[in-house]
């Protein structure tokens, strides 16, 4: 076991967990997870393949085997068993923060405030509806009673994305193990370490063996081995949306497991010229810059209204000179590294192709240190709509300021995108609001505010953003398989049917 | 038009066809087609390629007439209808949610006005027997689109305790423009299933119905247009799976598609919404749904309703209990009984009120399903009745059971879809649970027992989407339907079927203060 400067790392292990105890990858292979402050190496982690996969698969089947401790588990004992685990994690933060912010480069005081706290309330939300969940009695026509049950799916894949590796555990764990369902969940290469930590808790909470397995790996290959998987009844994924088409296609090419997806977005964010400015600068700027731009409902297309466009566009620039890049374990520090070299060279690549398109460059535009994945905050103006940086997902800090004149014209270059993620309005006009939320082909639109999340409101896409909700009483939906239940009712109406001599006493819809 | 009288049948025939619902006209003597072309923005089209597809009466084989062929062009042409009557502002779009329910309801009335008419041509066309195509099949078509109707207004949101200074919200939207690709069994029925979910909720369609049975769906289109839904809201484009479905289904501008069919096709439509643009997908595909009888149930009720189970439509059902578990002690007397009332019907062309069973839709299915007979017996299945061709014109095929049928047989595996009954004998509760889920479709399934402990707990492991206890095939548009593992994705009907036709919208406001 290795550590990283004051950080222990002996506090866990850093294998695949699989049926509640901690295996090397098959292949023996691990891989290294890289600081991205520094660019260094902070420890190897055990690195899942297909024989890996197929391991967790088999453990989480036998978990969900009939007869098995988890499906004669009382529904409100699962619930309990999803408080104790985020009590575990409360009782961790501080370590599980410091943790985050070492593998992933997010400011010490985010991790802490914004992703562990949201972890906690997503998964006490969740554990509140493992017995609430109900199905429906159906006055169904004819002599007989009709009901629905609300069954889990079965093995869940989960592969969660880096940007933020704890609250994507959350969000898949949540409602996964409300409704009862086992998990194979995938971390990202990147920003293992902390799903790890959260293993040891689940064994630690009491879960059953097998119910939540663990496999760290690359997409490629444990990523596609989960995606393709006769025994994998159901795959949830948070990524791009070039990596969730991979992942429909291969549902239908192997066993039509249900698929639900977070994509990519390009979501619009809209200032009518009546907004209150100040606070207009100030949520556009966080909706863009925050967590490094790597948020995939980041508001990376600011549309201004013509009038005061000028002024938003100079208020916005002074803003984001005043971004603090720096160490993320500072706590004066707003801006951490990008996750790692591929996405730094990436972004890079974006800003010099806005330069070349033709888009003016109003501060940052490069590297913001020697070393680690640093990007200065960085403000594009007259962006144009066919420009690259204004159609592709950049998730980095770089900021795109349009201009509109009318409420038509911006609602139809808001939308004229592949995307539907989130969206956003600033104004202080109630029908201008309605009418844009209304209007705005997005899963999300925040009025007057940006990211804005509550484990009780759904999230998801619209168009090639996503299928399907997360969190919310909707993203119990996505895993639950609804069974009808009808039993022929004697006593309601003795059923002639079958005396009759007509040929087919069945009733078909009637 | 066709008259909407019907010849009035002999009292004493009567007797047969009373089910609650008055009694059953005769089938329309005489009939004339009059939708043979593609139905694109309230408009009759000819095909782009000008070229033009056979639609045949599988009870004589004859050709009926010939449909326009759509094929990716007019899909296309249809697509752009379906958008543009989707358009922000589109009548469509700002019509009140009341309004399309009572299209919807609208268009439940004039069905109901040609239910002679399109009983008729379902009987012809479909090779359906007359009087299930009358008081099932459109009995169904309007009830399911009434049941619809009524949610129009009724699909509501809910406002969401977010935690912070904020107001949240959801807005149950249509998703858009919907490819929805129906089958040939039921062509009403499934047109009504797709059509009722989708328009309550909004959205724009491009229907495609199967090649072998598009008459109805075309006569329904003109009731659409009848009915007032603005141009563009409903588009029906016959055509062929490979050409116009797989257009649908790999349409960049097609926000969602629903298909009725294969497993064999479902995969390959949900790998094309993969491959283009993530469209969502929903599927309601093949089964070999278990029905199993256990010795204390009640044995006349059990032989009917899994005889019914299997027989129904010549077989050619989804949820065909086409694997049929009998307990050890009772097995040599349900097989008694179950070939003696197989051996009960009359084939012949539905029309005929005295006809039971009409043929198979077509050539390929026939011969599919004289394959699988023939497999049957060489993998020694006992034939006890049937297992060959009925008559020398028409597909159709005798009743066959076949006995001591073992789990690895084909016929206990694949789905044969059509008269073809298998029974399996089973001794211990575990092992017919283990031998009913041990398959990759989960559609429905039967229970018959008198025993309330085995009926609840056998009701929750079996893994199928629909589970009938005491009864089998009991359909209603108040509950959801639909498969699990690769009998299907999602649900239809019922309340649960609207989740397919939505997009869910959070807003979330700002506000100053908050007060619980």
């Amino acid at each position: 076991m290795s550590s990283s400067g004051l950080l222990s790392l002996d506090l866990f292990s850093l294998q695949i967990f699989i049926d509640n105890e901690w295996h090397d990858a098959v292949s023996k292979k691990t891989f290294a997870t890289i600081n991205p402050s520094t660019g260094e190496e902070i420890c190897q982690v055990a690195e899942g393949d297909k024989a890996d996969v197929d391991k967790a698969v088999k453990a989480a089947k036998n978990a969900f085997r009939l007869g098995s401790p988890w499906r004669k588990m009382d529904a409100s004992y699962r619930g309990a068993l999803l408080n104790r685990l985020a009590d575990l994690i409360e009782r961790d933060r501080a370590y599980l923060a410091t943790l985050e912010t070492l593998d992933n480069g997010k400011p010490y005081a985010i991790s802490y405030l914004v992703d562990l706290d949201m972890v906690l309330k997503c998964l006490r939300y969740y554990a509140g509806w493992a017995d609430k969940y109900h199905g429906k009695t159906i006055p169904i026509d004819g002599d007989f009673f009709s009901y629905t049950r609300h069954e889990p799916i079965g093995v869940c894949a989960q592969i969660i994305p880096w940007n933020f590796p704890l609250l994507m555990q959350a969000w898949k764990l949540g409602p996964a193990l409300a409704t009862g369902n086992v998990v194979v969940m995938k971390v990202a290469e990147q920003t293992p370490l902390t799903a790890l930590y959260v293993a040891n808790l689940i064994k630690e909470a009491g879960f059953p063996p097998g119910v939540v397995n663990i496999v760290p790996g690359f997409g490629p290959t444990a990523g596609a081995a989960l995606a393709s998987h006769m025994e994998v009844d159901k795959v949830a994924f948070t990524g791009s949306t070039e990596v969730g088409h991979l992942i429909q296609v291969a549902a239908g090419k192997s066993n039509l497991k249900r698929v639900t997806l977070e994509l990519g977005g390009k979501s619009p964010n809209i200032i009518m010229s009546d907004a209150d400015l100040d606070w207009a600068v100030e949520q556009a700027h966080f909706a863009l810059f925050f967590n490094q731009g790597q948020c995939c409902c980041a508001g990376s297309r600011t549309f201004v209204q013509e009038d005061i466009y000028p002024e938003f566009v100079e208020r916005s620039v002074a803003r984001a000179k005043a971004r603090v890049v720096g160490n993320p374990f500072d706590s004066r520090t707003e801006q951490g590294p990008q996750v790692d070299e591929e996405q730094f060279k990436k972004i890079l690549g974006y800003i010099n192709l806005g330069k070349k398109e033709g888009a003016k460059l109003l501060c940052g535009g490069g590297p913001a240190a020697d070393r680690g994945f640093f990007v200065q905050p960085t403000i594009f103006g007259d962006v144009k709509d066919n420009m690259t940086i204004a159609s592709e997902e950049i998730f980095g800090p770089v900021m795109q300021i349009m201009k509109f004149k009318t409420i038509e014209e911006v609602v139809e270059r808001a939308n004229d995108s592949k995307y539907g993620l989130a969206a956003a309005v600033f104004t202080r006009d109630l029908d201008k609001a309605n009418y844009l939320s209304q209007a705005l082909q997005a899963g999300t639109v925040w009025i007057n505010c940006y990211d804005v999340f509550g484990a009780q409101s759904p999230f998801g896409g619209y168009k090639m953003s996503g299928n399907g909700r997360e969190l919310g009483e909707y993203g119990l939906q996505a895993y639950t398989e609804v069974k009808t239940v009808s039993i022929r009712n004697q006593q309601k109406n003795p059923c002639n049917l079958l005396l009759s001599n007509f040929p087919t006493p069945l009733t078909i819809c009637g | 038009m066709a008259t909407n009288e019907g010849q009035k049948i002999p009292e004493e025939e009567q007797t047969a066809a009373k089910l609650g619902e008055g009694t059953i006209p005769a089938p329309l003597k005489e009939w004339k087609i009059q939708y043979t072309k593609i139905f694109i923005n309230n408009e009759w089209h000819n095909s782009l390629s000008g070229k033009k597809f056979p639609v045949f009466n599988p009870a004589n084989e004859e050709k009926i007439c010939e449909v326009e062929e759509g094929d990716k062009e007019d899909v296309d042409k249809a697509v752009k209808a379906a958008r543009s009557a989707f358009q922000i502002g589109s009548p469509w779009r700002t019509m009140d949610a009341s309004e399309r329910g009572r299209l919807l309801n609208r268009l439940a009335d004039l069905i109901e006005r040609d239910r002679l008419l399109l009983a008729t041509l379902e009987s012809v066309n479909g090779g359906k027997v007359f009087s299930n195509a009358y008081l099932m099949d459109l009995g169904g078509c309007v009830k399911i689109l009434r049941y619809f109707a009524s949610w129009a207004d009724k699909n509501q949101g809910r406002t969401i305790p977010i935690d912070g200074k904020y107001f949240s919200y959801t807005r149950h939207e249509p998703v858009g423009v919907c490819g929805q690709i129906i089958p040939w069994n039921f062509p009403l029925l499934m047109l009504a299933w797709k059509l009722g979910p989708a328009l309550c909720c909004g959205n724009t369609v491009v229907v495609k119905p199967a090649e072998q049975t598009p008459l109805t769906a075309l006569h329904v289109a003109s009731l659409v247009k009848e009915a007032g839904f603005p141009p563009g809201v409903v588009n029906i484009v016959p055509g062929y799976g490979p050409t116009a479905g797989e257009a649908i289904s790999s349409h960049m501008n097609i926000d969602k598609v629903a298909f009725t069919g294969s497993t064999e096709v479902g995969l390959r439509i949900k790998e094309a919404a993969g491959k283009s643009n993530l469209k969502r997908v929903s599927l309601e595909l093949g089964g070999k749904s278990p029905c199993i009888v256990f010795a204390d149930s009640d044995m006349d009720t059990a032989v009917e309703f899994a005889h019914q189970g299997l027989f129904i439509h010549q077989g050619q059902t989804c949820t065909a209990a086409s694997r049929l578990f009998v307990e050890e002690s009772i097995y040599n007397e349900f097989v008694r009984r179950s070939v003696e009332r197989a051996k009960k019907y009359v084939l012949g062309n539905p029309l005929n009120q005295e006809v039971q069973q009409g043929p198979q839709i077509d050539k390929e299915q026939y011969t599919k399903i004289l394959d699988l007979i023939e497999s049957g017996k060489k993998e020694g299945a006992k034939l006890e009745c049937g297992g060959g061709p009925f008559g020398n014109k028409g597909y159709f095929i005798q009743p066959t059971v076949f006995s001591n049928v073992t789990d690895e047989m084909r016929i206990a595996k694949e789905e044969i879809f059509g008269p073809v009954q298998q029974i399996m004998k089973f001794k211990t509760i575990d092992e017919v649970i283990k031998r009913a889920n041990n398959t990759n479709y989960g559609l429905a399934a039967g229970i018959f027992t008198k025993d309330l402990d085995k009926a609840l707990t056998i009701s929750s492991v079996l893994q199928a989407g629909t589970v009938w206890v005491n009864c089998y095939g009991s359909f209603s548009p108040q509950t959801p339907f639909g498969g699990f593992k690769m009998s299907g994705n999602g649900r239809e009907m019922g309340e649960y079927g609207l989740h397919e036709y939505l997009e869910v919208k959070t807003v979330t406001v700002k506000i100053s203060e908050k007060n619980s």
